[in-house]
């Protein structure tokens, strides 16, 4: 087998950094680095030299990476933004996944291939895991409003917890809208009046 | 009616102001199209996502386009410029330490003179000049290069252009690790508020009318659904007329700076819009004409001669053949499209799709499809002209 291939993975979260590095070493024998730090992005990347550099899409750097592409770029060997012609699903695979690997000129597809594969899989996995961490949030945030919206009636009009979430509920049902949304209308209202 | 939604990417700054109003005023609308707008982190994540076809439509930087056709940057994909979105409206900025050695150096009294400002800034350089630029492929890449080259700067010798993203510039400067940078607004305005660096020139100091922001697809996309690019191209070019009524702009700063758009104060949205910018964290105001200009003096018409001197531009810094650059890269502004969709709209289309870069120092009337319009000034700083049909 060829020996591994050196990859940077540029991801600030350390959380995140440590997810892909175990994708990627499931994906064969590689020397993996991650740069945390945005500033001198180009310069330690120069110094680190490697064939693969993955980076989220939506990574605010990214530009940064661009300059990789061209002649002067700091590295001494030309990197091209990892598009497979042959496979344009592998690349609309990445894209939606929402990683963009920059490769260096000349390296065969098939050493490069397992890297990509193991990238999106574990991208795929972290943007589940923060949808459901967004969802978690918005959750709790609700139920937070909802428990002070109960508690502003209660002590307002002497009712019951019960009867405190009835009225939301009627009062949202009446106007068609989310009983959150009620809540912290509610609670926005009474801050006002304080 | 039912809406064809049309998908399209923008990065948050003043000068996507015609995409937001032809969605927020209704012209999208009046075209049958749902426009949907997508804030886009980084120009390679836009750039990618049309490409791709993620994306139908892009706010993109003039040089963006040109470079793919060369084969530079990305992927290889065939991308037609609809037209233009915006001309002007880049600043250059110094950090306060550099511009206060500038001010003894004798720089410039008048905020437009760029050759003034330019040796100033050179002669105040303490070691290789680091400048600040959205992306590599830019016109705010291109004015520095050409402005400083013409004043005899030796890129990359004495100057390192590097890529920092916007909204990094103002600490990029304030943490040493750039001398000066050349942005879109409103990040020139907000190095300023967060008082780190000095706004010595204007872009349009350097070139007069440079292409900015162009309205970009893919090719396959315009040659398959070319009513829905023709829809799209209506309604961006009359929201553009709309932002030529001086009266529109307080609306016009009101809906940009909204989360979802630029993101900030009206306050400094209005600067760009109204070209009264200040200038220093004293608030030192110079008024600059056509600072930003999305309308007036046929700025909408996608001249073959802009990409032209891009492409000369670019291939000559990446070494690269000048003649076949400019051939691919003509092709990509669609005059044609523009003429044939938005002619019959009243547009004012000049009889030719190329012109000399650079040769009118005031406004003048020429020929056009209705007889008459009006070019505006587009003189290069050092008084040169490019001749489109030298280059070939």
């Amino acid at each position: 087998m060829a020996t591994g291939l050196k990859i940077a993975v540029v991801e600030r979260d350390r959380d995140r950094a440590i997810q892909i590095i175990d994708g990627l070493m499931e994906a064969g024998d590689h020397d993996i680095t991650v740069i945390g730090e945005d500033s001198g992005l180009a310069r330690k990347l120069a110094m680190l030299n490697p064939d693969v550099v993955l980076i989220d899409l939506e990574n605010p750097d990214r530009d940064m990476l661009e300059e990789l592409t061209l002649a002067s770029s700091p590295m001494e060997r030309p990197v091209a933004m990892f598009v497979d012609r042959t496979d344009d699903r592998a690349t609309q695979a990445a894209i939606e996944a929402g990683v963009s690997a920059y490769v260096v000129d000349g390296l065969r597809k098939e050493r490069i291939k397992p890297i990509l594969d193991a990238a999106i899989a574990r991208f795929h996995m972290i943007s589940r895991m923060r949808v459901e961490l967004a969802a978690t949030k918005a959750a709790l945030a609700e139920r937070k409003t909802i428990d002070r919206a109960k508690g502003l009636l209660m002590k307002a009009k002497g009712l019951s917890e019960e009867q405190a979430y009835a009225l939301l509920r009627k009062t949202a049902m009446d106007q068609g809208r989310k009983v959150a949304d009620v809540a912290a209308a509610l609670v926005t209202a009474s801050d006002l009046l304080k | 009616m039912t809406l064809t939604r049309l998908d399209c990417g923008f990065i948050p700054l003043v000068d996507c102001a015609a995409l937001v109003v032809a969605r927020e005023m209704g012209f999208a609308e009046e075209e049958g199209l749902d426009l949907v707008l997508h804030k886009e982190p980084t120009w390679s994540a836009l750039r990618d996502k049309l490409a791709l076809g993620v994306l139908d439509a892009a706010h993109m930087l003039a040089p963006v386009p040109v470079a793919m056709s060369m084969g530079l940057g990305g992927m290889a994909v065939p991308l037609d410029v609809l037209l233009v979105l915006s001309v002007n409206g880049n600043t250059v900025g110094v950090s306060r330490a550099l511009s206060a050695r500038m001010q003894e150096q004798g720089g410039a009294r008048d905020f437009l003179d760029a050759a003034t400002t330019g040796r100033a800034l050179i002669d105040a350089a303490e070691s290789r000049l680091r400048i600040g630029v959205p992306f590599p492929f830019s016109m705010h890449a291109e004015l520095l290069y050409y402005w400083l080259q013409a004043l005899g700067l030796e890129a990359p010798k004495d100057l390192d252009v590097r890529t920092v993203p916007p909204p990094r510039m103002a600490d990029a400067v304030a943490a040493g690790e750039i001398d000066a940078f050349c942005v879109g607004e409103p990040w020139g305005s907000i190095a300023v508020e967060a008082g780190v660096a000095d706004m010595v020139l204007p872009g349009c100091a350097i070139w007069r009318f440079a292409p900015e922001k162009v309205l970009t697809v893919r090719r396959a996309w315009s040659e398959e659904k070319p009513e829905l690019a023709g829809a799209l191209m209506r309604a961006v070019w009359r929201a553009a007329r709309w932002l030529a009524v001086p009266d529109n702009l307080v609306i016009a700063s009101e809906l940009l700076s909204r989360p979802g758009y630029v993101d900030v104060s009206t306050d400094i949205v209005d600067r760009a819009l109204t070209g009264r910018l200040e200038i220093s964290p004293h608030g030192e105001e110079r008024r600059v004409p056509q600072f930003l200009e999305f309308f007036e003096c046929a700025a909408n018409f996608p001249w073959r001669s802009q990409a032209a001197w891009i492409a000369t531009r670019l291939s000559e810094r990446m070494g690269m053949d000048r003649a076949e650059s400019v051939a691919v890269a003509r092709g990509c502004f669609r005059s044609d499209l523009y003429r044939s969709v938005l002619g019959p709209l009243g547009a004012e289309t000049p009889a030719a799709s190329e012109k000399l870069e650079g040769s009118l120092t005031e406004r003048i009337a020429v020929g056009s499809s209705r007889g008459q319009m009006v070019l505006g000034p587009d003189f290069f700083f050092d008084h040169k002209v490019f001749d489109p049909a030298i280059s070939n």
